[in-house]
């Protein structure tokens, strides 16, 4: 049997409705291999078109009921999991639950078995600690999608970011991908460096050394403190955001600084490959950690990577729900 | 009084005498009478005679670090009931941590906890009282009208304490009655929302690490400062390689600096976590492989003075939370002792160096005559069987809190009897189907 191979969308990809997704959540990236990385991906680009036809409706989740449980706010990807969620037909409820260290009401796990009660077919959780995700998890019945757990994970977005690239380049394997900014406290960087390590892809991590957690020289093949060294050659320049209000004054020692340094302007740009990418998961502090000119030029892929955020989260929906030959809990 | 009571046929092992044979002991009214080889010699008649063929028989366990919720916190340990797991444990005596509601940081408060104790402990209860008011760290507590209401050290219990000047001032007056003072070194800055050991490990898990400098730097600071008053320091306890290189070089200077571990980080890794393990959140990290080794050699050589179970009962709804926001601490009094019996049955460590760990290091540190089974102390020993399997299992805990990080083990060595003052307070009746 022709299993997909890892340099690119495989050439015979299953047709919808073929085999089940085997997991039953997706909590992070570790918990996939590379095939499973892969199938998702090319689950993902057959849900591209359905976003782009008049009538935006792939009805594979009809009667199902989808929660957004979102303990940190977040505009775009509880949007994106809510618009992917209606397109394939769910009943989608978003819920923003405020928590603050100082005033915990109900616990996470009060809440889950609340939820849990509301037989609901897939949760999708983002919460500000690590892990959270997964502790929900062993607590209700039904699927679970991690949109974000502390600086842990956040494997839709790295999946996304692998698809746009994928789509961009026409391939993965054999490129160079360096990440800049703020890795120790990004979840989008750890998921990205795991998917892209399972993909056996070339990754690069560029920051000042406050911002790089340690052993980070095990998670990516490459480790920069000068973003000149770091781009050069690179196929794809992926931005993070600096939660600068945090770091200034104790990791970097201001905004100035850091742009000087670390901000992607066209200087700095001209390092890498002529035909590179740029990327940034959002949303993005113009002038801290990329020049305006950038985020908006034609280098610039970051409005793909929201388009193939709404494709990948209905392909995980459809992969982890209405693939499995399972009843409802 | 109570009937004589001698016990024959058991393998008497005493670190502070030495005594290492098959034997015998005798007890009368409540004290040792005689600890020797071989048979009883000029015992009473009226005696009560117990065979303990099989058994090693050994000076209770002390305990030098117990935190319960009484007062203040009930539904998560009381005495009575940490008591009765304590028996259970093999340990006669446990010092008592003063973080509790509220703090135990006044002469009338350790009154109340040494009449509570005799009313309702089934072994010896030794409260530490708070070095500073509230375990704020600012102002020093009345450690002479502490001392004579019963305190028998000074601890900030989880808290460390981050000015130099009110810890040097602590340990002047400290030294000025004659009194230990235990403190566990954590530099507060450099923890800061660290919730495990740094490394590889905790970026891997997307969580804030905790350098070993947070323990050194506060362990030299704390170790010059003993050695300028002359304090007898204990610190509470360490977790790292170095701070065992920083408390073997002054222990070469002072014989009056000590230093403790938790059977957590002499048993257990930082690999340990696994997938967000709550159970395994503890004050300080469990630490890289190598400096659990580390521990291990310290007590091997004596450098580590102290083993204790750091028990510390925590309730489901502090416990069952994201990693980061939990609640640190593990109960451990049940399974202190199979935990530590591991490195004799695999060889690292020799039983008479362990039981020194637990029974004669930790009375010369409090200045107690319990920890050894010398003739007139007070008849506190416990009938082992070194080799017995079990499975450490949440539903036999005695503690009133089930946040064990030994849940599921499979352990070998089990107390089978647990006497204090020559009175059983516990004895094994077989497992439980």
């Amino acid at each position: 049997m022709a299993r997909p191979s890892p340099t690119g969308a495989s050439a015979d990809a299953k047709v919808h409705g073929g085999p089940g997704f085997s997991k039953k959540h997706l909590l992070g990236i570790a918990d996939l291999n590379a095939y499973e990385i892969l199938d998702l991906l090319d689950r993902a680009e057959r849900m591209i078109p359905v976003s782009r036809q008049e009538r935006k409706v792939l009805p594979t989740l009809t009667g199902k009921t989808q929660i957004n449980l979102f303990f940190e706010p977040s505009t775009r990807t509880q949007g994106s999991f809510e618009i992917a969620g209606k397109r394939l037909g769910a009943l989608v409820m978003n819920m923003s639950v405020k928590t603050s260290s100082v005033s915990k009401g109900e616990t996470l796990i009060d809440t889950a078995a609340t939820l849990n009660a509301m037989r609901p077919d897939v949760i999708v959780v983002r919460h500000s600690a690590a892990g959270a995700v997964e502790l929900l998890s062993q607590k209700v019945g039904c699927s679970v999608i991690n949109a974000g757990d502390g600086a842990h994970e956040h494997p839709t977005q790295a999946l996304l970011d692998a698809l746009t690239i994928r789509r961009h380049k026409g391939r993965l394997l054999g490129l160079t991908v360096a990440i800049c900014g703020d890795i120790a406290n990004s979840r989008v960087a750890r998921s990205n460096l795991l998917l892209l390590g399972a993909l056996q892809i070339r990754t690069r991590v560029i920051a000042p050394k406050t911002l790089l957690p340690r052993g980070i020289e095990n998670m990516a093949s490459e480790v920069f403190t000068d973003m000149r060294e770091g781009l050069k050659g690179a196929d794809v320049v992926m931005m993070l955001r600096l939660q600068h209000e945090r770091a200034a004054g104790k990791m970097i020692p201001s905004v100035r600084e850091y742009y000087r340094f670390y901000g992607l302007d066209e200087e700095k740009l001209a390092f890498a490959k002529p035909d590179a990418i740029v990327m940034h998961p959002g949303p993005m502090n113009r002038g801290v950690e990329i020049d305006p000119a950038i985020a908006d030029g034609d280098r610039s892929v970051i409005t793909d990577q929201v388009e193939m955020g709404v494709a990948v989260r209905m392909a995980v929906l459809d992969a982890l729900i209405a693939s499995r030959n399972e009843p409802n809990p | 009084m109570s009937r004589p009571l001698i016990i024959e046929n058991a393998r008497i092992v005493d670190p502070a005498s030495g005594l290492d044979a098959m034997g015998t002991l005798q007890v009368e009214d409540g004290r040792i009478a005689a600890a020797m080889a071989g048979k009883a010699k000029g015992a009473p008649a009226t005696a009560e005679r117990i065979d303990a063929r099989g058994l090693v028989l050994t000076p209770g366990l002390i305990d030098m670090r117990v935190f319960t919720g009484e007062p203040g916190r009930e539904y998560r340990e009381t005495l009575a009931t940490a008591s009765a797991a304590a028996a259970a444990g093999g340990v006669t005596s446990f010092v008592l941590m003063p973080d509790t509601l509220p703090v135990i940081d006044d002469g009338a408060l350790v009154d109340f906890l040494v009449r509570r104790a005799k009313a309702t402990a089934s072994v010896n209860v030794l409260p530490a009282a708070a070095i500073s008011k509230s375990l704020k760290g600012e102002e020093i507590t009345e450690f002479g009208l502490l001392k004579e209401a019963g305190a028998v050290c000074f601890a900030d219990g989880r808290h460390s304490i981050q000015s130099s000047a009110l810890l040097r001032a602590a340990f002047t007056y400290a030294a000025n009655f004659d009194m230990p003072v235990i403190h566990q070194a954590a530099d507060a800055g450099l923890v800061g929302e660290g919730v495990m050991n740094e490394g590889h490990f905790a970026s891997v898990l997307g969580l804030k690490g905790i350098p070993s400098e947070a323990e050194t730097i506060p362990l030299a600071r704390d170790l010059q400062l003993a050695l300028l008053t002359g304090v007898r320091y204990h610190a509470a306890q360490i977790s790292t390689a170095a701070a065992v290189e920083l408390m073997a070089e002054a222990k070469r200077r002072s014989r009056s600096v000590s230093c403790g571990v938790s059977i957590n980080n002499l048993a257990l890794n930082e690999n340990d976590v696994g997938a967000y393990r709550t159970f395994f959140k503890l004050s300080p990290p469990l630490r890289s492989e190598d400096d659990r080794q580390a521990m291990v050699e310290g007590i091997r050589t004596g450098v580590i003075d102290v083993i204790h179970s750091d028990h510390d009962p925590q309730d489901s709804e502090v416990k069952r939370q994201p990693f980061a926001e939990a609640s640190d601490g593990a109960i451990g009094l049940e399974t202190l002792f199979a935990a530590a019996l591991r490195l004799v049955h695999s060889g690292e460590v020799e039983l008479v160096t362990l039981l020194r760990a637990m029974t004669q290091r930790p009375a010369e540190i409090l200045g107690l005559p319990s920890g050894r089974l010398a003739v007139g102390a007070p008849a506190d020993f416990i009938l082992v069987d070194l080799d017995y399997p079990w499975q450490v299992s949440e539903k036999d805990f005695r503690s009133r809190s089930r946040n064990s990080s030994f849940e599921g083990a499979r352990l070998a060595g089990k107390v089978m009897a647990t006497y204090v003052a020559g009175q059983k307070v516990f004895e094994h009746r077989g497992d439980a189907t």
